[in-house]
């Protein structure tokens, strides 16, 4: 297999939820969300009606990877944490663990300072989920195939193309 | 890597177009945002230059429907093709579930294709995967230039493993939907491999 795969089930999909959700209301932000290195968006809270999440976690995604890649650059392993500060709202991005980017976006009704340090306490217990996550993930790589795909279904979905 | 979301009834995937400069890797990603249906697709990001050159990827979330209740989201990606970002180029692929090579039928690029092709295989091999056993689809674009190699002598020099190969005039949109549905039919097949 070239490439590790991440399969999230219901459980685990509400433990990092709720982590999302208390951060969300203890930091007083604006928006919590995560996403995987590659981009893609792992669970969110707040008010996203409004916002391009896709793009949002894509854009976060390659913003820690253009970063990472300086930091090699600098000969440091990775710079855990970026902050940009708008007029308005400001963006705090830090990493759990090697494969997941934790992003808070607030405005003036929080700081800085509490942001950073909420996000500290949540990414202990994220960073415990998805240690859980992952070791399962690499235990069920043998048995898995629970979602059996066949010619004829891929053949449908491009029925509209 | 993929990413299944049983909770979301989801299956994500990573698609990387990668080529030469001015291949036309954007034109692709371009002509699928403008024909698909405004509902499968999310906003198309090109993070470019003043000039319109890619500067470190362009992004298109499409959904294309349901299999066995599950959501099939693919995320396209292109890299930027201009030799000086190999950087930008290697994080783009890092995560990848499959990847378009888009080649530049004309005759004297021949030699960025094959460069291109290499640079892509060190790329992939850096993030311990293996061109040669990736779900791989090779596009010829610009077939209606009128100084292009013959397809026999492109699939020779390019296409050494057999995958699936099209001819293209991804500005018009000739053979850019074959493409994507070939490289997205080998994901999910892989996907159901593992």
């Amino acid at each position: 297999m070239f490439n590790p795969q991440l399969v999230l089930h219901e459980k685990e999909y509400e433990a990092i939820k709720s982590v999302c959700d208390r951060l969300y209301k203890e930091s007083n932000s604006k928006i919590v969300f995560i996403v995987d290195k590659n981009g893609q968006l792992i669970a969110v809270s707040g008010d996203v009606s409004r916002m391009d999440t896709t793009s949002l976690a894509s854009l976060t995604a390659g913003n820690v990877a253009a970063t990472g890649g300086l930091a090699k650059l600098l000969g440091e392993k990775e710079f855990s944490v970026l902050f940009h500060e708008g007029e308005n709202d400001s963006v705090h991005i830090s990493l759990i663990g090697t494969r997941m980017i934790l992003v808070v976006i607030f405005d003036k009704r929080t700081n800085q300072g509490l942001v950073r340090l909420k996000v500290k306490k949540s990414t202990e217990e994220l960073n415990r989920i998805f240690d859980a996550i992952f070791a399962k993930t690499e235990k069920e790589k043998a048995s898995q195939g629970a979602i059996e795909i066949t010619e004829s279904d891929i053949d449908k979905l491009f029925g509209d193309f | 890597m993929s990413f299944i979301n049983y909770s979301a009834r989801e299956i994500n995937c990573k698609i990387v177009y990668y080529g030469p400069g001015l291949c036309g890797k954007t034109t692709n990603l371009q002509y699928i945002y403008a024909k698909t249906n405004p509902a499968a697709k999310g906003k198309l990001i090109s993070l470019a230059t003043e000039t319109e050159r890619t500067l470190f990827f362009d992004f298109l979330p499409l959904s294309l429907g349901d299999i066995k209740g599950f959501k099939t989201r693919f995320h396209l990606y292109t890299v930027p093709g201009q030799v000086f970002y190999d950087a930008s180029r290697k994080l783009i692929l890092k995560g990848a579930d499959g990847v378009v090579f888009v080649a530049d039928s004309q005759i004297e690029r021949m030699e960025a294709n094959l460069e291109s092709l290499d640079n892509l295989r060190t790329n992939l091999k850096e993030h311990g995967y293996d061109l040669d056993k990736m779900p791989f689809v090779i596009q010829y674009n610009k077939r209606d230039l009128p100084n292009i190699m013959p397809v026999e002598e492109l699939r020779k020099a390019l296409n050494y493993r057999n995958v699936p190969d099209f001819e293209a005039v991804a500005s018009k949109g000739i053979g850019v939907f074959e493409t994507l549905k070939a490289i997205a039919k080998l994901v999910l097949l892989e996907l159901k491999s593992r």
